[in-house]
């Protein structure tokens, strides 16, 4: 097959945008990491370093506020991508009246129903199902929505999913689960964790199309995204794609101690396909951007992140008599201890 | 008045609300082709088809998300759960994932589902298939529970669980289906949440349950009434919310409380119930709430056994007869 010059394929615009996001993205989840240290932001906080092409790539392929997606508690990316107020996002993990969930959720329940993101869940595996669910609506109102479910490695081997998978493929359901393989089940390797570790194979016996692709490209999962949104916008049936990353983080940000499940030199190894480093290599050799401008970008974002940030924390935590409100929607919960 | 039973009560309630939205279906395990295990669901396949009536898999975590995850857009979908015994298997989906989403997403996301089915003891279904889950579910912030025990109430309270934008557990005695009642020749007909009822007044005690045992304490209060005591029969129907005005109201009226349920006598819903009256109505009492649960055992199988386990009349009788005197 010949090499197909995927920059060909997008604009100058297109891919300054897609370097903007995942520079974002990585200051944004940074920022994240520096606060939670700092004590401004607790519980478990998951972020997604070293992954940021998946997100951005697929992001791309989507309608945003008409598609549906759902993920697991990787989520901030997300809502960040499909146009929430990263200022609402970042309250909501820090906790704050502000936040999109009102501080109720945090960093792991994180919605904007608004733009069709329904989370920000912390069971593993247990959102699949809900995923299928919203294929399910879609097919059900004869809507050509597509759903977008992301999954980790290890929610892969959860039996719900399974479940899912069967239905999704029984019924055409129009969902493409995307099993974002970090290679890590918290601190448990792939290979401990799965006796196929091939895990775009999970589809096979489904009936359900299934591939693996290469998730530190941002251009080439951009291509392999739209590639499969668009067939599953057409066909109506599920697809199942393992896209293949690393997280260049610990599991949370309570995984202080990564070498007892991976190695330096290993890291060191995956960080070299660090996601942002290979785009911006594309758009030198390519002439479609200076280090200059990268330089500029990087400084602009970083300085927009502080901004964001001191937003969020300006927020005031939540009154307390708001922990009745919500629970309903009709009735409040009784009073009291 | 239509005289029906309360299977066809609940039918009908179905049938009637499918047809008035199009957005309500049902989902389950042989729901549509094989009519549904106790035939709540018979004759809507044929009526409203596949894409309506979805029969699933037998995998009860997996039909229940993807239930959940309909509502989440709007879907009103009724999940039949073929006993509320399987239910166990789909705590995770009910318990994290339904009872969670309004609070979690601050009110962005509603759940508007109905889960339903056989709670509780039929005939010789043993240890795996005679559970009764309600106290369970009513311990979950987040869900509504009800258990009706009239045929009125399950028609009523299931058009109000239908229409409710929450996640509701709709638990059915199984002992109940052939029950005969009467309901209102009213589509518009329902019964609101949170209301218990006193379905006969007395004086003496005050008879305390829900779903199934509100018939075995109107038969108790019969009994009772042949030697001279008058029993008030207070019918729970709804756990959360729970209406403790009117518990409380009957026991400041006869000074004495017996709680009875099916579910075990230990960590059941009536233990709720009987806390609630000891802590609120203590200058009220003139003896201590009594409880008649069922048998701290696993549902054994020979009919003799399971008999022993379920309160029945004599049992409450005798509880009654031996505390009270």
């Amino acid at each position: 097959m010949a090499q197909v010059d995927l920059t060909s394929l997008e604009s100058p615009a297109k891919l300054e945008e897609f370097y903007r996001q995942m520079v974002f993205i990585r200051h944004f989840e940074e920022r994240c990491n520096v606060a939670y240290r700092q004590g401004l932001i607790g519980g478990y906080m998951h972020t997604y370093i070293g992954m940021e092409a998946t997100g951005v790539g697929f992001h791309h392929a989507i309608k945003v506020g008409w598609d549906y997606v759902i993920t697991a508690y990787r989520d901030h990316p997300q809502p960040l991508l499909m146009g929430s107020d990263p200022v609402a996002v970042m309250a909501e993990i820090m906790g704050r009246k502000g936040g999109l969930s009102k501080g109720k959720g945090g960093s792991m329940h994180i919605y904007d129903k608004e733009r069709n993101f329904f989370g920000g869940w912390g069971i593993v595996g247990g959102h699949t199902a809900l995923g299928g669910g919203l294929a399910f609506a879609a097919k059900y109102r004869g809507e050509d929505r597509v759903t977008l479910c992301y999954l980790g490695d290890g929610a892969a081997n959860a039996g719900v999913f399974f479940e899912t998978l069967n239905m999704a493929g029984l019924w055409d359901l129009p969902c493409i689960f995307i099993i974002e393989n970090n290679e890590f089940a918290m601190g448990t390797r792939l290979e401990y964790h799965a006796a196929d570790t091939e895990l775009w194979k999970r589809g096979l016996p489904f009936g359900i199309e299934s591939e693996r692709i290469d998730g530190m490209d941002v251009l080439q999962v951009a291509a392999d995204a739209r590639r499969i949104v668009d067939k599953v916008r057409k066909e109506g049936k599920p697809y199942l794609v393992e896209v293949m990353n690393y997280r260049f983080v610990g599991h949370g940000a309570a995984d202080n101690d990564r070498q007892l499940y991976r190695t330096k030199e290993e890291e060191e190894q995956a960080m070299r396909r660090d996601p942002i480093a290979l785009l911006e290599k594309i758009l030198l050799d390519r002439n479609v951007m200076t280090r200059e401008k990268m330089e500029a970008i990087e400084a602009e974002t970083e300085a927009r992140v502080d901004e964001i940030y001191e937003k969020a924390k300006a927020s005031p935590f939540p009154d307390p008599h708001e922990v009745y409100d919500d629970l309903y929607t009709d009735l409040g919960p009784e009073r009291g201890h | 008045m239509i005289e029906t039973t309360f299977r066809d009560a609940i039918h009908r309630c179905i049938d009637e609300e499918m047809e008035r939205n199009p957005d309500v279906f049902v989902i389950g395990e042989d729901i549509g082709r094989y009519e549904g295990t106790f035939k709540v669901t018979k004759g809507l396949w044929p009526k409203y088809g596949e894409k309506r009536v979805v029969d699933t898999p037998i995998v009860e975590p997996g039909f229940t998300g993807i239930a959940i995850g309909a509502a989440m857009t709007g879907l009103r979908p009724i999940v039949e759960m073929m006993t509320m015994s399987f239910s166990i298997l789909a705590l995770d989906q009910i318990i994290n994932h339904a009872a969670k989403i309004h609070y979690m997403t601050g009110g962005q996301v509603s759940v508007p589902m109905v889960v339903r089915g056989p709670g509780g003891a039929a005939k010789q279904l043993s240890a795996q298939h005679s559970h009764s889950l309600e106290g369970w579910y009513a311990h979950v912030p987040g869900l509504k529970v009800v258990a009706p025990a009239t045929v009125q109430d399950a028609y009523g309270m299931l058009k109000t669980a239908v229409w409710d934008d929450n996640p509701v557990i709709f638990t059915e005695n199984p002992g109940l289906y052939t029950l005969k009642g009467t309901i209102p020749d009213d589509k518009d007909f329902t019964v609101p949440f949170g209301k218990a009822q006193i379905l006969r007044e007395g004086s003496d005690l005050s008879l305390v349950g829900y779903s199934r045992m509100t018939q075995v304490n109107l038969a108790v209060a019969e009994k009772l009434a042949e030697k001279g005591l008058s029993a008030e029969v207070v019918d729970v129907r709804s756990l959360l919310p729970l209406d403790t005005e009117t518990i409380y109201a009957s026991v400041r009226k006869t000074h004495r409380a017996v709680v009875v349920y099916e579910d075990w006598r230990s960590g059941g819903f009536g233990a709720e119930i009987a806390a609630r009256i000891g802590e609120d109505c203590f200058d009220d009492l003139d003896s201590p709430v009594l409880r008649v649960g069922g048998l701290n055992v696993p549902m054994p199988y020979a009919r003799v056994l399971e008999l022993e386990c379920i309160p029945d009349v004599d049992d409450v009788l005798a509880t009654i007869e031996r505390k009270l005197g």
